[in-house]
């Protein structure tokens, strides 16, 4: 055990853990912030995407070691009153479903559109990697385009 | 239970691990959050709540798993009480009140089809008397309070947005002045209204669940975070059905965080003050299981066992006078034989359960399908009464089936009896996929006689399944299991003579519920075989069904829209081909066309999805629209990828990784189309959506190969242009 520093949601946080543990488990399990899913372990999923500088990282293969030093933030923090322009398009297109993968499938979502203002198809198809069981995937291609013209790029 | 020394010295404050420094916590649940009503809101029946503010609660008995039940219903309740829908919180009906109250929400699951056509489908169509009854009951009652209120005839009253007026004087009062008074009046002949005055039902409402789901707060089982909670990590035997003999507790009881090892019938528990901690000291852990010849189990042996009983009569279900002699006397006879295998659920949330057990209580928080019989599994497990169990039901993340068997909450409520403190036991995705419940495998031969005219003269089918019946109750040896040959046995197709016969043929994987249940198999190997017949016949497939559905005026009107909106007459582009199929289950009718391809690394491709539906009425458009595409999207998973392997009786695939199932990338365009049709009928939408997708691909992919294929999944195989 050792004490990890790490910056969630604008705001420094000291942990005693193991360094190896992955980021997911630390947000979920010592800082319950649960917004944050377990879905795979292995980064195959993305229902544990959450911002690293801004970049989208799958938190269950992110130690908390390797994530010391970024900006980390999730759900909870990507916007004051949930007025993001992403969660505005998803609100207004009524996106989720079950709901367990979208918190992922957002901040995938807006990771991409800070990088790329307005994606085509076929970026939105490389960028968002992220699984929905429930296939909300034509509503989310839909709320991307939305959140892009929203946000004035 | 084997506990370590640490954990005795150990304080419940820091159980949950880690020190924390200047950091404001989410607060911790000690519910689910759905529980909304204020103290002083007035109950008007068990169904809703109207405080004097006038916020309406509205309670739902079913489980939200993403059909949009939460808002679904709560309309119908909304419409009859006349009230403002912004105004509207909803909240679980509680299955503690439901037992007190003498089932006064009657069936709280919301399950797999249990019944000729009701379960998970069939909510809405359950539903709708029971909630237009309680709505008008309630806004009978205000309109009773008001007019003792004002003290003028009940008849001069009406209710409209939230108040009642009276017509005469134009006074009104809302709700929030009435409620007090209206919970103590009684009311008689309750009315319910007429479909042309629904004021909320039939529009496209938003869904009550979606701001909870964008920005984190909703709860699912997983997120419940209880005062003094530890987690705990399973490890089930890896060869299905074999059971614990031990373990080396002494190898893994010093690692970090960990509380304490607990045995499972089935696998071991490791409890620790982090998930994480539980989950490293459960993968170090050695284990010695028991098992029989279950190592001997092959899904090629499976198979090979199911083809074989193909060739051996079955049970006689349905069997016309002269079948056998028209089949054996036709000018040609097609036979074919269908197989699909054994498919997971893989719920984006895998399996978990909290319990927190004390000596009068037993406290449950997880996603269930089934709260009731989480109730009858928790005290008989527990030997407490019924009403010292409380079930706190969650956002469940997914279920398709899958939350309606107990298997791990009576794990949990096993491992939280032992440690005696809050416990959430969560399976790695792993231990989900590997120690699942799963879609039954089935196999299907179908025989067609037909005569030189390119009629069909005589027909059988004969199913080979694992019965999930069977597999319950034990009931149906040597009978028929009448669920695991829908689709079949209630053929809509007008062919005779014809005979219907079926075999069970149960394995030691074990078998359950999965969206649209035994439709996903039949209707896979039914419709593939229609086009064969409509091939062997030289037809067009839709005239094919045309023809031989004459006394289904309802299922060809649905026909017609398909051919005309999928474009179907019209040339395909090169290198594309055009599939389709039809489905009734759950008093809705669904036909789609799939426009497929194949890419140059041999594998299919499918580009577009028309779904024509005739579901009756629609309660809310958007969220009818969303159940169709996402039961396509899930067909689709299963058609192009999906397959669980067995293998010395282990489940070979065990992640997203190797169960590979749709993503964007692989998402066709959806044109989705509702008939609008004078009836009364309010079909279910969540599975009808999910058994056609298959045939129409394989069917449209035959067109390109030349080739049928008829074992699922289509990844399988490397497909070839003819």
């Amino acid at each position: 055990m050792s004490v990890i520093t790490l910056k969630v949601n604008g705001q420094s946080v000291e942990i005693d853990i193991e360094p190896e543990t992955p980021l997911l488990w630390v947000l979920r399990d010592n800082l319950n912030l649960t917004g944050t899913k377990y879905g795979c372990g292995i980064g195959q999923c993305g229902s544990c995407t959450v911002h690293l500088n801004g970049h989208a990282v799958r938190s269950c293969t992110t130690t908390a070691a390797d994530a010391q030093n970024f900006e980390i933030v999730t759900i909870e923090g990507l916007s004051e009153n949930a007025d993001h322009p992403v969660q505005k398009a998803w609100i207004e297109g009524d996106v989720p479903q079950c709901g367990y993968c979208q918190s992922g499938q957002i901040m995938a979502a807006a990771a991409l559109l800070r990088q790329t203002k307005s994606p085509s198809d076929d970026e939105i198809d490389s960028a968002m990697t992220n699984i929905c069981r429930c296939g909300t995937y034509p509503g989310i291609r839909a709320a991307i385009k939305q959140a892009a013209l929203g946000q004035g790029g | 239970m084997t506990v370590t020394r640490r954990f005795l010295i150990k304080s419940m404050a820091t159980a949950t691990g880690g020190m924390l420094l200047g950091f404001r916590l989410p607060l911790l649940a000690s519910a689910t959050p759905y529980q909304t009503a204020g103290a002083s809101a007035s109950e008007l029946n068990a169904w809703i709540l109207i405080d004097s503010d006038s916020t309406i609660t509205l309670r739902v008995a079913q489980s939200e798993m993403g059909q949009g039940i939460m808002t679904a219903l709560p309309m119908i309740l909304a419409d009859e009480l006349e009230v403002d829908w912004s105004l509207v919180k909803v909240e679980y009906a509680d299955v503690s009140e439901n037992l007190q109250r003498g089932g006064v929400y009657q069936s709280m699951t919301t399950a797999g089809s249990r019944a000729v056509d009701t379960g998970i489908d069939g909510t809405i169509g359950r539903s709708m008397p029971l909630l237009q009854q309680a709505g008008a009951e309630a806004r009978m009652k205000l309109i009773k309070a008001a007019a003792e209120t004002w003290s003028v005839d009940g008849d001069e009253c009406y209710a409209d947005f939230g108040k009642v007026y009276h017509r005469p004087t134009r006074r009104s009062l809302p709700y929030g002045e009435l409620t007090a008074i209206a919970a103590e009046v009684s009311v008689a002949n309750v009315k319910i209204k007429e479909s042309r005055d629904f004021s909320l039902i039939g529009f496209s409402a938003s869904r009550v669940d979606t701001p909870a789901k964008v920005d984190g707060s909703a709860i699912f089982g997983m997120d419940v975070r209880l005062e003094g909670m530890v987690y705990a990590a399973v490890k089930h035997c890896p060869i299905l059905g074999g059971k614990l003999r031990g373990f080396r507790f002494n190898a893994v009881r010093n690692m970090p965080g960990v509380i304490a090892a607990v045995r499972l019938d089935t696998g071991v528990a490791i409890v620790a003050d982090t998930f994480w901690h539980a989950t490293q000291a459960v993968d170090k852990l050695a284990v010695q299981w028991d098992v029989g010849d279950e190592n001997k189990a092959y899904t090629e042996k499976f198979r090979n066992e199911f083809y074989a009983a193909l060739a051996e009569p079955g049970t006689i279900v349905r069997s016309d006078k002269d079948t056998e002699a028209a089949l054996e006397t036709a000018e040609t006879i097609l036979v074919s034989d269908y197989f699909v295998p054994y498919l997971a659920h893989a719920c984006m949330e895998p399996m978990n359960c909290t319990v927190h057990v004390t000596d009068d209580q037993v406290d449950i928080w997880a996603g269930v399908q089934d709260p009731q019989s989480v109730v009858e599994v928790a005290a008989e497990f527990s030997g407490k009464p019924k009403a010292a169990i409380r079930v706190h039901n969650c956002y469940l993340g997914g279920g398709f089936g899958r939350r309606s068997n107990n298997d791990f909450v009576l794990e949990a409520l096993t491992i939280a009896a032992e440690v005696r403190l809050p416990v959430q036991m969560i399976w790695s995705r792993e231990e989900d996929m590997r120690s699942g419940q799963y879609r039954p495998m089935a196999a299907v031969r179908f025989k067609a006689g037909i005569d030189l005219d390119k009629n069909i003269v005589a027909y059988s089918n004969h199913s080979v399944a694992h019965s999930i019946r069977q597999d319950q109750d034990g009931t149906v040896v040597g009978a028929i299991d009448d669920i695991s040959l829908k689709g079949l046995a209630d053929l809509p197709y007008n062919l005779s003579p014809r005979e219907i016969s079926a075999t069970i043929k149960n394995t030691h994987v074990p078998a359950w519920w999965w969206r649209s249940s035994s439709y996903s198999q039949n209707t896979f190997a039914l419709e593939c075989f229609i086009d064969e017949m409509a091939a062997a016949t030289k037809m067009d497939p839709i005239g094919f069904r045309r023809k031989y559905l004459a006394d289904r005026p309802d299922m060809i009107e649905v026909l017609n829209e398909l051919e005309r909106l999928s474009g179907w007459k019209s040339r395909s582009s090169k290198g594309f081909a055009r599939g389709m199929a039809i489905h009734e289950s759950a008093g809705s009718i669904v036909a789609q066309v799939a426009e497929v391809s194949v890419n140059s690394s041999g594998q299919a491709k499918v580009h577009r999805i028309v779904s024509v539906v005739d579901c009756g009425n629609l309660v809310n458009p958007q969220i009818a629209k969303s159940q169709i595409e996402s039961g396509v999207v899930f067909g689709l998973s299963a058609v192009l990828f999906g397959k669980i392997t067995i293998e010395q009786g282990k489940v070979l695939e065990d992640n997203f990784d190797t169960y590979r199932v749709m993503e964007m990338a692989d998402t066709p365009v959806m044109e989705t189309h509702f008939l609008s049709t004078m009836s009364d009928r309010w079909g279910g939408l969540g599975e009808p959506g999910v058994p056609a997708v298959a045939p129409a691909v394989v069917n449209a992919l035959f067109k390109i190969t030349g080739r049928r294929i008829r074992s699922l999944p289509v990844s399988d195989y490397y497909l070839s242009r003819r």
